[in-house]
């Protein structure tokens, strides 16, 4: 079974319609990258996936179970997490505190050991401190773990935030615009990270406007073009796809 | 149904004030995105400058007015120097500038007691003439005609000056966008301060009114109206002028009706909160406001 | 022990006075760290005591009964408009609790039970100065250990965030309630013990002045760690005496200084006096880096 199932997904602003029947499939243990012209609905896809607005029609199945009708909190519960396209950080706490508070659903944290300060609430928050600790290395920026995240460079905001997602222990993970604005060397570190990920069992859903990036790492790629699905498949396919080359690769062809 | 007439006008005449009044508040808030709460101050102390200039320095009404509508404004130029000016570059600028309009009304506040004292004055006799006209069993005063076509001309004054005067038109812009008109080239700080002037202008010239109507003024006669001047610009929408005037004469009439199906003046308020709180959970965009209001 | 009772005979109602302001400030804390602007505690404060005085005077409850009901009273009704009051955002939040506010003072002033105007006369003195302070010290304890549990990053969480909060899992119309709710039940039992301090309360007490207090509190102190609200309130509330003791008794001069600070305070200070006391400290440093991979 497909751990997320797209279904016709449609959704209207006022007399915009930003989402048109949308429907694709994305395969546990895969990168699958949203790509489209700005404008093209790939955010507001998110938004839905993630519960921060209902579709006016359509399904979306995570494992078979439906979730399009479910609160936010609730959908993350169920091993969602996702990053903002303009980054939405707690600023007013380091990264450290950034992650430690993505850990709500993985962390029990009871106030009652906690006002009575005992052993086994300390025991417990230094386990978790190391495992908040552990998600800011693999995004690499862990020796800033005490900056404020409203201090931190762009870079390093963004991979706040995708730590601060892996703090959940997601099963699918919703990125849009991960590495926008990266040189080589972030991107590099991004793509190893990615990879290393679906290594462990976890499924990415990929917005990005970076076409190398996303062909590099993506295995599967699925086109929206105002508000509808062109066309999901391959890079090599994507590539070559002709209605694709004239919406969004410029006629040009593209370059992996 | 003479009684009920009568109650319709008295509602119009002193929803015109609120609405006055109102105007001054949704102003801010349009362009600034701002609660000013020190406007209830600057309404008071409009008030208390006019009677001054009416009883100490002899002035007819028709001069202290202007000069008075005058100095409120500049108050609220110098508000904007002081309390938001700032604060404008901050991030949570809509709450600091809260709490430092708050400040500000505190400190206008004390200065009224202290300049103008405790007690309750009222203007001279004689300040308006008064000619009193019945009709059909509904009486009217020339003062409460004097004060709708005040109010009113100066409503209509602001819609022409927002919509026909360059300083006007760039006031729409910034509450539009502030970043755009920014870009566009306009002197983004030069049109907030004017914003101000007009809001406080209005809001003196509203105490002054209220003065005259309810013939009596205090220190803390903006506390009577501070809420209900909330309430009128979230029935009304915040952010939208022709709002407030809508929602200052809603709510004068609906105050008076209270009182006079009711029988008693205890209920009026309370009626107005219930009808304040029913609109934020229903409809908080008001009649016809704009603006965000809900959390995402 | 002789200057010690000395001291207490002359200062023993500021310093009642002190703990009450404290406590209240702190029930506001605790919802203004979740990110809510609710300007409703004072009257839930008025709730409190209300019921309780009127549970003791008219049906002689025994005082712990009183005391409970009225803070719980407070708590029931939070939860009833916390859950569509707490929709809205920002400023419209404080608009609203503050319209809720009224609605209660006006009740009080109205029904027979609460005594209208005059408030309720004749409450039985039970409250003793080491009451209050030992419900300080117990409500201080809970929340400063609150904050390091899942409720306590759940609030914070949304006060910096609410939508980032919310995809991280956290269910932000239930922590958004708990922290109304539980403002509300400090509150509630404050008032209740208030009312059983001097003999009498009144409607006035609860009203807009209390409830704008109640946030100059917090700012002034600080709205970041625990200890700010009982910063400020200790502060302000001792500032008359203060004043009267270097010979200024005049009400303005006394209500311009408060201004004044509040000015001050969020124009060069905007995390309130608490963040004076050492910038590490007062900025939570609650989860420490030193890990086993050495880093710092």
């Amino acid at each position: 079974m497909m751990l997320l199932q797209i279904d016709r997904i449609t959704r209207n602003f006022g007399g915009v319609c930003a989402l048109e029947s949308v429907s694709f499939p994305v395969e546990r243990g895969t990168i699958h990258g949203l790509i489209g012209p700005n404008g093209a609905g790939k955010t507001t896809l998110i938004n839905v996936l993630s519960g921060l607005i209902k579709p006016d029609s359509g399904s979306i199945l995570l494992d078979g179970a439906p979730i399009h009708h479910l609160p936010p909190h609730r959908i993350a519960a169920l091993g969602v997490a996702r990053t903002f396209q303009n980054i939405r950080l707690f600023p007013a706490m380091n990264c450290l505190e950034n992650v430690v508070a993505g850990q709500h659903l993985v962390a029990g944290r009871p106030l009652f050991p906690r006002l009575l300060n005992l052993p086994s609430a300390r025991r417990e928050e230094q386990t978790y401190r190391e495992q908040a600790m552990a998600c800011l290395e693999r995004v690499g920026i862990a020796r800033r773990a005490q900056v404020l995240a409203r201090s931190l460079s762009y870079g390093e905001r963004r991979r706040l935030e995708i730590a601060r997602a892996l703090a959940m222990r997601p099963r699918l993970l919703l990125l849009d615009e991960p590495v926008a604005g990266m040189r080589r060397r972030g991107l590099e570190q991004v793509g190893d990270l990615l990879v290393s990920l679906i290594n462990e069992n976890m499924t990415i859903l990929l917005i990005e406007h970076n076409m190398s990036f996303v062909m590099r790492v993506c295995s599967t790629i699925t086109v929206l073009n105002f508000g509808s699905t062109l066309t999901t498949g391959t890079p090599e396919e994507i590539g070559q796809h002709p209605q694709v080359i004239e919406a969004y690769l410029g006629g040009a062809g593209c370059h992996a | 149904m003479e009684v009920f007439l009568q109650q319709l006008i008295n509602g119009l005449f002193i929803g015109s004030v609120y609405g006055l009044f109102a105007v001054g508040y949704t102003l801010v808030f349009g362009v600034l995105d701002i609660l000013n709460l020190a406007h209830p101050a600057v309404f008071t102390l409009g008030g208390l400058v006019a009677l001054w200039l009416v009883e100490g320095a002899h002035l007819s009404i028709w001069a202290a007015f202007p000069l008075a509508v005058l100095f409120a404004g500049l108050l609220g130029i110098l508000l904007d120097r002081i309390a938001f000016a700032p604060l404008r570059h901050r991030a949570d600028s809509y709450f600091s500038g809260l709490i430092s309009s708050i400040a500000m009304a505190i400190i206008f506040e004390s200065a009224a007691l202290g300049i103008f004292g405790a007690r309750t004055v009222r203007f001279p006799a004689g300040t308006v003439s008064m000619h009193i006209w019945r009709f059909s069993g509904v009486t009217v005063t020339s003062l409460q005609v004097e004060i709708v076509l005040v109010a009113v001309l100066l409503m209509v004054a602001l819609t022409s000056f927002l919509h026909r005067t360059r300083i006007g038109k760039a006031i729409r812009a910034v509450a539009e966008s502030e970043r755009t008109a920014r870009l566009l080239g306009i002197h983004v700080d030069a049109v907030i301060a004017w914003t101000f002037f007009i809001s406080s202008a209005l809001g003196g010239a509203a105490g002054i009114l209220f003065g005259l109507y309810f013939d009596s003024l205090s220190p803390d006669m903006g506390r009577s109206i501070e809420l209900k001047g909330l309430a009128v610009i979230v029935l009304g929408g915040m952010g939208s002028i022709p709002g407030a005037i809508l929602g200052g004469v809603a709510f004068g009439l609906s105050e008076v009706m209270t009182v006079a199906i009711t029988g008693t003046s205890n209920l009026r308020d309370a009626v107005a909160f219930t009808v304040l709180f029913l609109i934020l959970l229903v409809r908080p965009s008001g009649l016809l406001g704009r603006g965000r209001i809900r959390e995402a | 022990m002789d200057f010690f009772t000395h001291f207490l005979a002359v200062y023993g109602s500021l310093i009642n006075f002190i703990g009450i302001n404290a406590l209240l400030a702190l029930s506001l804390y605790v919802t203004l760290s979740a990110g809510q602007l609710s300007l409703g505690n004072a009257a839930f404060a008025g709730i409190g005591a209300y019921s309780a005085g009127v549970l003791t005077m008219h049906y002689n409850a025994p005082f712990v009964v009183s005391i409970i009901t009225g803070a719980l009273l407070a708590g029931i009704v939070a939860l009833a408009i916390g859950l569509p009051v707490l929709r809205l955002r920002g400023v419209f939040l404080a608009i609203a609790t503050l319209g809720f506010g009224e609605v209660v003072r006006i009740a009080a002033v109205n029904l027979d039970i609460t005594g209208g105007a005059q408030g309720l006369v004749g409450i039985p003195n039970k409250t003793t100065t080491w009451m209050i302070f030992l419900a300080l010290a117990a409500a201080s304890y809970f929340i400063a250990r609150m904050r390091t549990s899942r409720i306590g990053w759940s609030f914070e969480s949304i006060r910096e965030d609410e939508t980032a909060a919310a995809v991280t899992g956290i269910n932000t119309t239930y922590y958004k309630t708990l922290s109304f709710t539980i403002g509300a039940i400090i509150a509630g039992l404050t008032g209740a013990l208030y009312a059983h301090l001097n003999y009498i309360i009144t409607p006035g007490e609860f009203g807009f002045s209390a409830a704008v207090n109640l946030l100059i509190y917090n700012i002034v102190g600080g709205t970041q760690y625990w200890v700010g609200p009982l910063l400020g309130a200790t502060l302000l509330t001792s500032l008359p005496e203060v004043l009267r003791g270097i010979g200024v008794t005049a009400g303005p001069i006394r209500m311009c200084v408060n201004g004044v600070i509040l000015l001050l305070v969020i124009l060069y200070l905007p995390n309130g006096l608490v963040s004076l006391f050492g910038r590490a400290s007062a900025r939570k440093t609650k989860v420490r880096a030193d890990s086993p991979s050495g880093e710092v």
